[in-house]
C-alpha cells in the first residue's frame, strides 16, 4: 500500500471526526444536543480503550494468557459503584464547576493552588508514557501497513534520525488536530460536545474494527472458539491458567485494583465521565453498558492472540501487531484498512481527550496561579480569552512532544501494555486524596500533599527510573545492585520486597506510603475553615439536592464588576449571553438589575471556574468582591452539616473569640443606647415639668380671676401681671427647647463669618444695659483696643454672651453687684470671661452647672430662668470649636469663660474650617 | 377654729395662688419654699393638711413625705401632693410613700379645693 | 428509602459479588486446565462471571421498576 493511500485515508478519517464534532457543536449551540444521551455517554467512556487495548491486549494475551483481563475487570467492578462514587463526583463537580481532576482535588482541600499544581505535574508526567504508547502504535501500524501484503516488523526507530521518525510527524499532526478540535474557543463550562460526539463515534469504529478482525480470525480462519482452542492446545501455546499468566494471584489482584482506580483517575476519564457529563441520569446506563463494551472488545483477544501465534510460527512478528498483521497475512485489504482505522481511532481518541484534559489542567492549575500572582502587580490586558487559548494550545503541543521524547528514550524497551501500566500507576496516586477525600472529612490539604508527593516519588523511583535504565539511559547497575550498591534500595525490590512484578511492586509501596502519609499528615493539623467547608460540600454531596455553595458566601459585589471580570476571560459576547441566560433564569429582564447577592457571585465564580479553574476563579472573584468572613450563623451551619469536623480548630476558636468580642460590643452599644434613651426620657420629663409649672400658675390665676369677678383691682392687676410673666417664661422655654433641639440635631443654621469679638462684647453690653441698670449692677470692661477676629456666627456669640451677662446679673445682690467682662488674647485663641461678685457656685455643683434644667443657687430664691441657657451656650461654643467652663471666683462669685480659636488668617479662606466641621457632623 | 394648711412649693407664684385659694375657703395658711424649711415648721406646729410640691431644693417632696410618715407625731397628717411630675410612676411613688392625694400641675382650682375639703372632712 | 438509593445499594452488592468470584479462593477452583465443551474452564469462568455481573447490573438499572 502506498504512503499516499494510507495518509489520505487517515486524514479523511480525521476529517470525518472533525465534521462530526463540528456538527455536534452546532447542534449544541442550537440547544439540540446530540450527546445528551445515556448511550453516547457510555460510548464516550470507552475512550478508556486505547491503542493499548486495540493492539496491546493481544500482545499481552499472547505472552500471559489472561493477563490482559484485569485491566477490564477492574473497571467493571468499580462501575457498579458509580451509582454512588461517580454520582458524587459528578454532582460536586457540577455545583463547583470543576474542570479537571486537578481542579477537583484542589477544590476538595480548600481550593489550594499548590495541590492543583502538583496534581497537574503528576498527571502530565504520568501520562507522558501513555501518550508515547499511542504514538508508537500509530507510527508502527503505519509503517507495517506500508509493506502490505508483506508482514515485516519495522526496525527500532530510535536509531533513525529525528526528522525521519514517523512518530514525530504523527505527534505534530495529532497536536494540530487536537488544537483545532478542542481549543477553537474557550468554553465557559469547559464542555466539548463536539469532542464527545467524535469520541463516541470513535468508540464504535474501534469496536467494529476489532470485532471484524475477531470474527474473521475465529470463524473464517478457524471453526470457532473451540476449534481454535484445540489447535492452540495441540501447538502447546494455550495458556489458560491465571496463576501462570499472572505470575501469581497477587498480580491478578493488584492489576485489577490498579485499573479500577485508573478508570476513575485518568484525566481523560475524568473529562468524559465527569466534566462532559450532561446529566446525572446518564450514569445509570453507563454502569452496565460501559462494562459490556469492555466485554465485547475483549471477547476475541485470546482467539486473535492464539491465531497469530499459530500463523506466525517462528516468525519475528510482534504479537502487539496481530490485529493488523493477521488480516495482512491473509491478504484481506479491506479488513486490514479497517483494522488500521480501528487502531487509529483508539489512539487518536485517547490523545485528543487526554491532551485536552491535561492542557486544561496545565492552563488552569499551573499557569493561571502564576499569572494571577503577576497580575496583582501588573494589570492584564483586556481580553484574556485569547491568552488562555494560547496557553492551552502550547500545552497540547508540549505534552505530545514530551510523549514523543519518552517514546524515543524508553518506548522501544517495553510492550504497549507495560508502558500503559506505568501511567496507570502514576494516576492511581490520586486515588487516596480523591476517593478517601470524598468520604472522610478529616482529610486535609497537608495530608493530600504529603500522600501525593510520597506516592509520586515512589512511582518515579520504582517505575520511571527503571524504564530509563532498561532503555540504557541510566546505568543498569541501578536496578541490579541498587543505588550505591545498597541492596535494600533496589528500585524494583524496595526494602527487600521481591516476588512481585514491577507494577504490583510499585503499587504496593506507593499506595501504602501514599495512604499512610495522607492519613498521618491529616492528623497533623485540624482542617482550616475553608477546608472544612469544602470537605462538607464534597462528603455530603449526595445529601443535598441543592448544593450549599451559594449559602456560604457573604459579602458585597457590584454586578458590573462581576460581568466585566467574566468578559475578560470569556469574551464580551459569550459572557453577556451567559449572564443574560442566568438573569432570565432568575426572572430578571436586564443583566444590570441582577442582585449582586451570594447566588450571583457563586454563579460568576463557577462560570469563571470553567475557564480558569476553581482556585483561580475564587481569587479573581474575591478581587472584585468585598468578601466578609463567615459569620456565626454560617459557622454554625458548617458545624451542623459536618458534625464530625473537629470543632476545636484554631480558626473556629478564633472565630468564636471574635464573636464573643462582637457580642460584648453589641451589649455595650445596647447599654449606651439605653442610657441615651433614659437621658432623652429624663429630658422629656424635665421639659414637661418645666412647662407644667408656669402653666399651673397661669391656670390657677386665670380660674381665680374667672371665678370671682369681685376681686379688687390691685389684686386683679397683680394676678394678671403674674399670668403675663409666666406666659413669657413659657414662650421663652419653648423657644429654648426648640433651639437646643435644633443645635443638638445639627439642623441649626450657622453663619461662618469674620467676627470681631470686641463688637460682640459691645453689642452684648448694649443689649443688657437695661437689665444691669434695673438691679443697679456696676459693669467693668477689660478689653484690648485692637480687633479680635474669630470665625463664627455673630448672633450665636451674642446669644452666649448675653446669657452669661444676664445670668451674672441674676446672681449678684441688688445695688452692690459688680460684673466684669474680660477679653484676653492667647497664642491661638481668645478668651472671654464674665465674672461676678454674686452668690457663687458650690464646688460640688460645678460639674453639673451645664446640665439641662440644672439651676445654680438652689439655696435661696429661685431666679427666673429656664435652666437651658447654659446648656445652649455650651453647645454653641463647642460647635464653634471652642470651650465654655465655669469656676468659682477668688473671693466670691463665679467666673464663666469661653475660649474660641483665632481666625486662621493665612491658608484657609473664611468659612472653610466650618464647612469641614459641619460635614463632620453630617 | 379654722383649719391650718401648710403650703410647700418653691415656685412663688404657685404658693401665691394656692394660698389665695385656701384663704378664700377660710383656712389658715402657712408657707414654705423648700422641704427642709417645711420640716422645720412642722416640728413647731402641726397643721391640719400639707400641700406638698415634689421638685424642690433642699429635700424634695418625696423625702419630706417619707420623713413625715416615719414620725409618729405626724403620722395622721393628711398630705396632698401637688406636682408637675405627672408620670404614672411618680404618682404611684407619691401614693406609696404615704400621700393621701396626688394632683398634677397644671391643676383645676376646683379640684384642688374639693380635694382639700374632702381630706379635711375625713379627718374629723 | 427511595428507588434510586435502593438500586445504588444493590449495585454495590454486584461489585461485592465480583470481588467474591474474582478475588477469593473460589477462583482457584476454576483455575485449571480442564476443558468443558472444548473451552478452557478458566476462560468460561472469567468471561461467564463477567457477563453475568454485567447483565445483573443491567437488569437492576434498566429492568422492570418494582
Amino acid at each position: 500500500m502506498t504512503t499516499t493511500l494510507i495518509v489520505v485515508l487517515s486524514l479523511g478519517y480525521l476529517g470525518m471526526l472533525f465534521a462530526i464534532a463540528y456538527w455536534a457543536d452546532r447542534r449544541a449551540d442550537q440547544n439540540r444536543s446530540v450527546i445528551s444521551n445515556a448511550t453516547i455517554y457510555a460510548l464516550s467512556l470507552a475512550v478508556y480503550c486505547t491503542a493499548w487495548t486495540f493492539y496491546g491486549s493481544v500482545g499481552r494475551a499472547a505472552a500471559t494468557g489472561v493477563g490482559f483481563l484485569p485491566i477490564y475487570l477492574g473497571p467493571t467492578l468499580i462501575a457498579a459503584l458509580w451509582g454512588t462514587l461517580l454520582l458524587k463526583m459528578v454532582r460536586v463537580s457540577k455545583s463547583q464547576r470543576i474542570t479537571s481532576i486537578a481542579d477537583f482535588i484542589a477544590s476538595r482541600y480548600g481550593k489550594s493552588h499548590l495541590l492543583g499544581g502538583i496534581v497537574t505535574i503528576i498527571a502530565v508526567l504520568g501520562i507522558v508514557p501513555y501518550i508515547a504508547l499511542q504514538l508508537k502504535a500509530i507510527s508502527r501500524s503505519f509503517t507495517i501497513l506500508l509493506t502490505y501484503p508483506e508482514v515485516t516488523m519495522p526496525g527500532a526507530t530510535d536509531s533513525l534520525p529525528l526528522l525521519q521518525d514517523t512518530t514525530l510527524y504523527v505527534a505534530l499532526l495529532l497536536a494540530l488536530f487536537t488544537i483545532l478540535f478542542g481549543t477553537r474557543h474557550l468554553d465557559a463550562s469547559e464542555r466539548h460536545e463536539g469532542m464527545v460526539a467524535a469520541i463516541a463515534f470513535e468508540s464504535i469504529v474501534k469496536l467494529v474494527a476489532f470485532l471484524a478482525v475477531g470474527l474473521f480470525v475465529t470463524f473464517q480462519l478457524h471453526d470457532g472458539f473451540a476449534d481454535l482452542f484445540d489447535k492452540a492446545e495441540a501447538a502447546g501455546i494455550l495458556n489458560p491458567l491465571i496463576v501462570d499468566g499472572m505470575d501469581g494471584y497477587e498480580n491478578w489482584f493488584s492489576l485489577t485494583l490498579l485499573s479500577a482506580l485508573a478508570v476513575m483517575m485518568l484525566p481523560r476519564q475524568f473529562q468524559v465521565a465527569v466534566v462532559e457529563n450532561s446529566s446525572e441520569h446518564h450514569l445509570r446506563r453507563a454502569i452496565w453498558l460501559f462494562p459490556l463494551y469492555l466485554f465485547l472488545i475483549n471477547i476475541f483477544v485470546i482467539p486473535i492472540a492464539l491465531a497469530g501465534q499459530l500463523t506466525f510460527v517462528g516468525d519475528e512478528v510482534d504479537a502487539d501487531t496481530f490485529v493488523l498483521t493477521l488480516p495482512m497475512a491473509y491478504h484481506q485489504s479491506t479488513l486490514t484498512l479497517l483494522a488500521f482505522l480501528g487502531g487509529l481511532s483508539a489512539a487518536t481518541g485517547m490523545v485528543i481527550v487526554e491532551t485536552i484534559a491535561l492542557s486544561t489542567m496545565v492552563c488552569n492549575d499551573l499557569v493561571m496561579p502564576g499569572l494571577l500572582r503577576r497580575w496583582k502587580q501588573i494589570p492584564p490586558n483586556a481580553d484574556l480569552s485569547q491568552l488562555l487559548l494560547r496557553i492551552r494550545r502550547g500545552a497540547i503541543l508540549l505534552i505530545l512532544l514530551l510523549g514523543f521524547l519518552y517514546f524515543r528514550l524508553a518506548g522501544e524497551a517495553y510492550a504497549l501494555v507495560s508502558i500503559g501500566l506505568i501511567s496507570f500507576s502514576a494516576v492511581a496516586q490520586f486515588a487516596p486524596a480523591m476517593i478517601i477525600g470524598l468520604y472522610w472529612r478529616g482529610g486535609t490539604r497537608d495530608g493530600a500533599l504529603a500522600g501525593l508527593l510520597t506516592g509520586f516519588s515512589i512511582w518515579i523511583y520504582t517505575l520511571l527510573l527503571p524504564s530509563f535504565a532498561k532503555s540504557g539511559w541510566l546505568p543498569v547497575g541501578l536496578l541490579e545492585d541498587g543505588p550505591f550498591g545498597i541492596e535494600l534500595l533496589k528500585p524494583q525490590a524496595l526494602f527487600g520486597l521481591t516476588g512481585l512484578n514491577e507494577i504490583t511492586h510499585c503499587l504496593f509501596w506507593s499506595m501504602t506510603l501514599n495512604i499512610g502519609a495522607y492519613i498521618l499528615f491529616s492528623f497533623w493539623r485540624t482542617p482550616r475553615v475553608n477546608e472544612a467547608t469544602q470537605a462538607t460540600l464534597f462528603v455530603d454531596a449526595l445529601k443535598h439536592q441543592r448544593f450549599l455553595g451559594a449559602g456560604l458566601w457573604r459579602g458585597t459585589a457590584e454586578i458590573d464588576e462581576l460581568l466585566h471580570l467574566a468578559e475578560r476571560f470569556l469574551g464580551a459576547k459569550r459572557a453577556q449571553a451567559v449572564f443574560q441566560a442566568y438573569a432570565t433564569r432568575r426572572k430578571i429582564q436586564n443583566i444590570k438589575q441582577l442582585p449582586a447577592d451570594a447566588e450571583t457571585v457563586h454563579f460568576a465564580e463557577t462560570l469563571l471556574a470553567g475557564a480558569i479553574g476553581s482556585a483561580s476563579a475564587r481569587v479573581m472573584v474575591s478581587s472584585v468582591t468585598a468578601e466578609e468572613s463567615l459569620g456565626m450563623d454560617e459557622v454554625l451551619n458548617i458545624l451542623d452539616e459536618a458534625s464530625q469536623i473537629r470543632a476545636y480548630s484554631h480558626e473556629l476558636e478564633k472565630k468564636s473569640q471574635e464573636l464573643e468580642a462582637a457580642t460584648r460590643e453589641l451589649k455595650e452599644a445596647n447599654e449606651r443606647l439605653q442610657e441615651l434613651d433614659r437621658v432623652k426620657d429624663d429630658f422629656m420629663s424635665s421639659v414637661t415639668h418645666e412647662l407644667r409649672t408656669p402653666l399651673a400658675s397661669i391656670r390657677a390665676f386665670s380660674e381665680i380671676l374667672n371665678d370671682d369677678p369681685e376681686i379688687e383691682l390691685n389684686e386683679r392687676r397683680r394676678f394678671l401681671g403674674i399670668i403675663v410673666s409666666e406666659t413669657k417664661r413659657l414662650s421663652r422655654l419653648v423657644n429654648q427647647v426648640l433651639d437646643l433641639a435644633k443645635i443638638e440635631s445639627g439642623r441649626a443654621d450657622w453663619n461662618a463669618e469674620d467676627v470681631d469679638l470686641l463688637e460682640v462684647v459691645d453689642q452684648a453690653l448694649a443689649s443688657t444695659e437695661q437689665l444691669f441698670a434695673e438691679r443697679g449692677t456696676q459693669v467693668i470692661r477689660e478689653t484690648p483696643s485692637s480687633a479680635c477676629m474669630v470665625t463664627g456666627d455673630r448672633d450665636r456669640l451674642m446669644q452666649v454672651l448675653v446669657n452669661l451677662l444676664s445670668n451674672a446679673n441674676k446672681f449678684v445682690s441688688e445695688k452692690s453687684g459688680i460684673v466684669c467682662v474680660g477679653l484676653h488674647s492667647y497664642h491661638d485663641r481668645y478668651e472671654v470671661s464674665v465674672a461676678d461678685n454674686g452668690t457663687g457656685i458650690a464646688v460640688e455643683e460645678l460639674p453639673n452647672i451645664f446640665e439641662k434644667f440644672r439651676q445654680a443657687g438652689s439655696t435661696g430664691n429661685k431666679p427666673i430662668g429656664t435652666g437651658l441657657g447654659l446648656p445652649i451656650s455650651k453647645k454653641i461654643i463647642e460647635h464653634l470649636g471652642g470651650r465654655l467652663w465655669a469656676e468659682s471666683g477668688s473671693e466670691n462669685g463665679a467666673i464663666f469663660t469661653f475660649a474660641i480659636p483665632k481666625k486662621q488668617n493665612d491658608a484657609l479662606p473664611p468659612g472653610e474650617t466650618h464647612a469641614e466641621k459641619d460635614s463632620d457632623r453630617g | 377654729m379654722p383649719k391650718k394648711i401648710l403650703i410647700v412649693d418653691d415656685e412663688p407664684n404657685i404658693v401665691l395662688s394656692v394660698e389665695y385659694l385656701m384663704k378664700r375657703e377660710g383656712y389658715q395658711v402657712a408657707t414654705a419654699n423648700d422641704g427642709q424649711t417645711a420640716l422645720e415648721l412642722l416640728s413647731e406646729t402641726t397643721p391640719d393638711l400639707l400641700i406638698l410640691d415634689v421638685m424642690m431644693p433642699r429635700k424634695n417632696g418625696f423625702e419630706v413625705c417619707s420623713e413625715i410618715r416615719a414620725d409618729p407625731t405626724l403620722s395622721g397628717l393628711p398630705i396632698l401632693m401637688l406636682s408637675a411630675k405627672g408620670r404614672e410612676a411618680e404618682i404611684k411613688k407619691g401614693v406609696s410613700l404615704g400621700a393621701d392625694a396626688y394632683i398634677t400641675k397644671p391643676f383645676s382650682t376646683h379640684d384642688l379645693v374639693n380635694m382639700v375639703n374632702k381630706l379635711l372632712k375625713s379627718q374629723e | 428509602m427511595n428507588r434510586s438509593i435502593r438500586t445504588r445499594q444493590r449495585l454495590v452488592g454486584v461489585s461485592l459479588l465480583g470481588l467474591l468470584f474474582y478475588f477469593s479462593p473460589i477462583l482457584t477452583l476454576f483455575d485449571k486446565t480442564t476443558e468443558w465443551a472444548g473451552y478452557p474452564i478458566s476462560y468460561l469462568y472469567i468471561f461467564g462471571i463477567w457477563l453475568a455481573l454485567i447483565l445483573l447490573a443491567a437488569w437492576m438499572v434498566e429492568g422492570k421498576k418494582p
